[in-house]
């Protein structure tokens, strides 16, 4: 009954077809959006006719000053890897504790972080945006990074107890046992070990970060902290009487297709991050 | 070799040492978590509870509940809360066909099986507001392609209708989403033993069957987490929303109606009372799910 017919391949091309097809439509069409003319902008083809790569030129036009793009560009990177960097560090301190020692409070950790896991960002965004004011945060880096950081935790942390869990237990006996402390058995043996899940973790926190939205519209108010999401949003055209939908679409793709290759070079990593920070605990 | 002899004072500063050292270490991951979360969550309780209007900054004071009274005896709430369950619902109710079909192609693929986890990933590395734009250029009448294709109409407004709006704001979050749901079910998937398929084959069970009495049962576990947690970030939509309508013709969510008191009116303490009645509704689903199901959720980490 289960012998492969040539009618099964073709079902399965089909399947397999259709599901590359709705993944790719929207990358496709931005790509080909944002290298139309603006005359050819109306044509309604999903293909261009003709191939203009002005839309690109306009984003970086005018340097850092007065190109739209490249200063959210800056802040959206520099605040996406800041944050990985210090969410990293804290969950895997935290993440060690959980996986590898015995002590009260640990499913308290762990039922708090999949508490704020789900925590509806809105509600801080009012008194955040008083708090920032009032303590010259608002419209900074740093007043992005702190939320970002919070927000992010949960998924590192649940990320890197799974894959801690999977660490030999007894490598880090043994160095104790040779006169290692409990820290240095942490740092020489369990690090190294760790690596590809640490990696894993620091992933799924950037592309956090560089997808919010909500704080970065809340709590920034000009180039000196707006990311890319929130300055597409406030995009302007050309002129007034242009719409800026041929800059906004090489915009994004600019953003999206770096990420795009890096998910697929590491696509074994995220799938098990992704599953392992939603599904373990 | 430490014998069982050691002395339990030795045993307990151990297991003391232990403790401080795992306290220690979780401190700061825990401290900045709850910086951001538990501060400001009762500092809004306190701002709904007052009249705060940052454009009339010397009125104010405590009013009590009115600030809640006033939102709930409004059309508009109701109309948001509405509108972002029937997305959320819609959404998720999509999102887990899809993503089960999906799941099942990765699973079952004779070939390609690369290419579909390739492929899927791509709407998880994009950012949604890019997503939002995608397809809103694609369904806008002038620019988009959507109306050039067959069977829909060349004069189609999209965006000139609510459920018409909601059709493309469910079409985006589904494909930004689904590729989540997809791969949960299939870490689920896989942890099913393959010969209860091949008894049910010996024993005549339909493609149909197999999948209804064995998989889904099965799964069950794996699917409740999933709901769970696709259901909470749905009810949070944001992003698609505001890039696509901004909450014109009745379109908006919880979350705009929010944004929209807080950051665009500036008005506290009525944005700081939606705050906290979205926390609260976002806290009952949870609640729901977890009294509901609590058991089955259990069974869902199979590495707990």
């Amino acid at each position: 009954m289960e012998h492969r017919t040539s009618r099964d391949y073709a079902l399965w091309t089909i399947a397999i077809a259709l599901v590359v097809i709705f993944a790719l439509i929207p990358v496709l069409w931005l790509i080909s959006i944002s290298l139309k003319p603006p005359e050819a902008l109306t044509d309604q083809r999903f293909i261009p006719s003709d191939i203009s790569f002005d839309n690109y030129k306009s984003l970086f036009e005018g340097g850092i000053d007065d190109s739209p793009f490249i200063k959210p560009l800056i802040n959206s990177i520099g605040i996406a890897l800041i944050t990985t960097a210090i969410s990293i560090v804290l969950a895997s301190f935290c993440a060690y504790a959980i996986a590898r020692l015995e002590f009260p409070g640990k499913r308290l950790i762990l039922a708090g972080a999949l508490a704020i896991a789900m925590f509806p960002p809105i509600s801080t965004v009012g008194p955040l945006f008083d708090m920032w004011r009032a303590l010259g945060l608002y419209d900074t880096w740093l007043g992005l990074i702190i939320p970002y950081l919070t927000f992010s935790l949960p998924l590192a942390i649940y990320v890197l107890v799974a894959f801690f869990r999977e660490i030999p237990w007894e490598l880090e006996q043994a160095a104790q046992v040779d006169g290692a402390t409990p820290f240095q058995a942490f740092t020489k043996v369990i690090v190294p070990l760790a690596a590809p899940g640490v990696f894993t973790a620091a992933i799924l926190v950037f592309i956090f970060c560089w997808n919010d939205f909500l704080f970065a519209i809340s709590l920034t108010s000009s180039d000196a902290s707006r990311t890319v999401p929130a300055a597409l949003a406030f995009f302007t055209g050309e002129s007034s009487f242009t719409a800026p939908t041929g800059s906004i679409a090489a915009a994004a793709v600019v953003v999206t297709v770096p990420i795009i290759v890096f998910v697929l070079i590491f696509q074994r990593r995220i799938v098990a991050g992704l599953t392992a920070g939603a599904v373990k605990g | 070799m430490e014998g069982k002899s050691a002395a339990p004072a030795k045993a307990s500063s151990r297991t003391r040492s232990e403790r401080k050292l795992a306290w220690m270490l979780c401190a700061p991951a825990v401290l900045a978590m709850l910086l951001v979360t538990a501060y400001p969550i009762a500092y809004a309780v306190v701002l709904s509870l007052q009249d705060v209007d940052l454009r009339f900054p010397d009125e104010g004071g405590f009013v009590g509940l009115s600030n809640y009274t006033a939102v709930l005896s409004s059309d508009l709430w109701w109309t948001d809360l509405f509108n972002t369950v029937f997305i959320m619902v819609t959404s998720v109710a999509i999102e887990l066909v899809l993503g089960m079909a999906i799941a099942l192609v990765m699973h079952r693929a004779i070939f390609g099986r690369g290419v579909v986890r390739t492929s899927v990933l791509i709407p998880y590395g994009i950012i949604t507001v890019v997503a939002a734009f995608a397809w809103q250029f694609a369904f806008s009448p002038e620019t988009g392609f959507v109306n050039n294709l067959p069977l829909i109409s060349d004069e189609m407004d999209w965006f000139g209708g609510r459920f018409s709006s909601f059709a493309v704001i469910i079409l985006a979050e589904v494909w930004k989403t689904t590729p989540f749901m997809a791969l949960l079910l299939l870490a689920g998937l896989v942890t099913i033993d393959g010969q209860l398929y091949e008894a049910a084959r010996v024993d005549g069970a339909t493609a149909w069957q197999r999948f209804t009495r064995i998989t889904l049962p099965l799964m069950k576990p794996a699917i409740l987490v999933a709901l769970l947690f696709r259901t909470l970030d749905a009810f949070r939509v944001f992003d698609t929303i505001f890039i696509m309508t901004r909450g014109a013709l009745d379109t908006e969510s919880v979350s705009i109606l929010g944004y929209n008191q807080l950051i665009s009116r500036l008005n506290l303490g009525l944005g700081s009372a939606v705050s906290v009645l979205i926390f609260l509704c976002v806290f009952l689903i949870a609640f729901i799910f977890v009294r509901g199901f609590g058991t089955k959720l259990e069974e869902g980490r199979p590495g707990g």
